[in-house]
């Protein structure tokens, strides 16, 4: 496949413009929204911090938790999605079409009826189970059969454990109505409801993952050229896939835990970064961190001007911008058996 | 028609009168059987005239109809496209009409009140499998790009219908959001009406139809070999059925994964005639729905259990099933 970026030191400098860019997108985060915050202030909150200014008080709270949370579902789903299509040789997989958002957001609804003062912890190890349950589902649906593993097949899988899900959530949801509003925002995808800290037992766990995807990034390499090639090379198949498994269901349940279900994130990055740099995933990963953290940053800040004073799910946002997108791959249609 | 599929579609109608029955009698007033019939032939002493005639018979009545106008629709569909995994609901129809209905609750209810809402609900499907026909036209259709599209269709309507409950005031809100789901409380025999004069002018329709629906089956090169105009009947084929579940749609919600699971049930019991099929396929969506509507209400009293979620729950883990055993196609 022609990709623009061809020679290892324009890749670098890519990296370093996708790293711009990040920075840019974070700063934009912070300073803009319906109390613009010139960018002097901002510097000053971090260094002569001055808890009478409520600009300062603004900055340290509510903007820098929601550029975090936003900055680590972006890169987080990116690279889930990444690796996904990579797994499942399927162009259009991500976590919200292969249902795997949907079973995390069922295991929180659930638990949130059944013992709703938990702490976020309880809720982010529900939303594995949940993601692991569905992935589990999926892939087993998606690779029965004479020739195993097929595109049209695990979308279709995926579609189905979705809708199932959904109901599920639905129904516990009309069983107890008084936490219908509180989960319904969270539902359309949200990075601006929680707090530092009910998001920091995540954050170390979810960096865990990432390394372990920097790590995985040379296996997959040798994975993507098909399973006999791979043994045939002395991979271990099996340990490299349930590796896999174990970080984008920690990955895509960690989102959901923070941030609710924001759509096709994991499917727009991907394809975006392998038309900059290729197929070679050391260079993918990285890339697809930093330009979905960049995404859904800007997203975010989109956020809240389309329809002020009101703020839009940020989820909604991003599955307006997904689906053109996945109309696109699906009409190029499948190259790749 | 051999003497089994007789058999089967007097089967069909008397479980569908059983249901419908059943519909009538239970509740948190339990009537005797006879008392029902009493009423409505207008033979009872006129005690529980105002539970039967006006609480609970448009009510059995819309769920029965919009179950068997849903289970056609989908019968239509997987015909057409080939697929047995097609529903008005996996490729986005019924998402559609969700998003038009939603916008009309939020923002036209005010001014122009219920009545308007199905033509809304009709307009958004209408509109979003438009869209999807047209953005997987490429030198005429494949039903499987219409099936991708359809559930990226989907993906994309259902933010916009999460996005305006979100945005509009909680009363709104939990109105809309029982609406989605899928729910036939407090139907009225206007509603019921309407209901009947779709199917009444679609069904035979597609029953006229019974000959173009074999010859798509048998695949794009053979049905141009026999001298079919394939494109041509597909699009008849997809207006007629989403008109249908438009409707149903429009009248009683989303109710989910009848339009697959009732075509299903109805081949494996009846075989490949489409003529045939459309009747039974109607008649067990039809007694879907209303169970489903009937277990919702009885179950969980006090409290009214929309119809959508138990057609969903037991709808998609049929559908899982589905893909099992058509896992070499």
């Amino acid at each position: 496949m022609a990709h623009l970026l061809f020679d290892q030191s324009k890749k670098i400098w890519g990296c370093v413009a996708a790293f711009v860019l990040f920075i840019l997108a974070a700063t934009a985060s912070v300073s803009l929204g319906q109390i613009t915050i010139p960018f002097s202030t901002v510097v000053d909150a971090f260094v002569h911090f001055d808890p009478a200014i409520t600009e300062h008080m603004l900055v340290r709270t509510t903007r820098l938790t929601r550029a975090i949370i936003a900055m680590v579902i972006g890169g987080a789903l990116a690279v889930a999605g990444a690796y996904m299509q990579a797994l499942t040789r399927n162009p259009l997989a991500s976590p919200s079409i292969f249902g795997i958002n949907a079973g995390a957001m069922f295991f929180i609804v659930l638990a949130l009826s059944i013992f709703p003062a938990a702490s976020m912890l309880v809720y982010m190890w529900v939303a594995f189970l949940g993601a692991a349950v569905a992935a589990v589902i999926v892939y087993f649906l998606g690779s029965l059969g004479r020739d195993g593993l097929s595109p049209v097949k695990m979308v279709l899988a995926g579609s189905a454990v979705a809708a199932l899900f959904a109901s599920f959530t639905q129904g516990t949801l009309v069983l107890n109505e008084e936490n219908l509003e509180s989960v319904l925002f969270w539902m359309g995808g949200s990075v601006s409801v929680r707090t530092m800290e009910n998001v920091q037992p995540l954050l170390p766990i979810m960096g865990a993952a990432f390394i372990l995807a920097l790590c995985l990034a040379r296996p997959v390499n040798v994975l993507i050229s098909g399973d006999d090639v791979a043994r045939g090379l002395g991979l271990r198949l099996g340990w490299v896939k349930f590796a896999l498994a174990v970080v984008i269901v920690v990955l895509a349940g960690g989102s959901v835990a923070m941030g609710g279900t924001i759509a096709f994130i994991g499917l727009i990055v991907p394809h975006i970064v392998r038309g900059l740099v290729g197929q070679d995933y050391r260079w993918i990963v990285p890339y697809c961190a930093l330009m979905g953290a960049s995404l859904l940053l800007c997203a975010d800040v989109l956020a809240r001007f389309i329809i002020m004073p009101q703020e839009m799910p940020i989820g909604v946002l991003t599955a307006l911008m997904g689906t053109p997108f996945f109309i696109y791959i699906a009409r190029r249609g499948f190259v790749k058996k | 028609m051999t003497r089994h599929q007789r058999m089967i579609v007097v089967m069909a109608a008397s479980l569908a009168l059983l249901v419908c029955m059943a519909g009538l009698t239970l509740g948190s007033t339990l009537l005797s059987p006879l008392e029902v019939i009493a009423e409505l032939f207008g033979l009872g002493d006129g005690e529980n005239a105002y539970i039967v005639m006006t609480l609970r018979l448009p009510r059995v009545l819309l769920s029965f109809l919009a179950g068997a106008a849903l289970g056609i629709s989908g019968l239509i569909l997987q015909s057409v496209i080939r697929n047995p995994l097609a529903s008005p609901d996996i490729i986005g129809i019924t998402n559609g009409a969700a998003v038009a209905a939603t916008l009309y609750t939020a923002l036209l209810m005010g001014k122009w009140g219920v009545a308007g809402l199905p033509f809304a609900a009709m307009l958004g499907a209408g509109t979003v499998s438009l869209l999807i026909y047209l953005l997987s036209w490429n030198k005429g259709v494949t039903p499987i790009r219409l099936v991708l599209i359809g559930i990226g269709m989907a993906a994309a309507a259902g933010a916009v219908t999460t996005m305006m409950t979100v945005l509009s005031p909680t009363m709104v809100a939990s109105q809309a959001y029982i609406w989605i789901i899928g729910t036939v409380y407090a139907a009225n025999y206007a509603e019921v009406g309407a209901m009947l004069v779709v199917i009444g002018v679609l069904v035979p329709l597609t029953l006229i139809l019974t000959r173009p629906a074999h010859v798509q089956e048998l695949g794009d090169d053979v049905a141009t070999g026999l001298g079919d105009a394939v494109q041509r009947h597909r699009t008849l084929f997809i207006v007629i059925s989403v008109a249908l579940a438009g409707s149903a749609v429009a009248y009683a919600g989303t109710i989910g994964f009848v339009g697959l699971v009732a075509p299903h049930i109805a081949r494996t019991l009846i075989g490949r005639s489409f003529y045939l099929l459309v009747p039974v396929a109607g008649l067990l969506g039809g007694f879907l729905v209303c169970a489903a509507d009937v277990i919702g209400r009885t179950l969980f009293l006090p409290y009214d259990m929309p119809a959508g979620i138990f057609t969903a729950a037991i709808g998609a883990p049929f559908f899982i099933y589905l893909l099992y055993r058509n896992r070499n196609l």
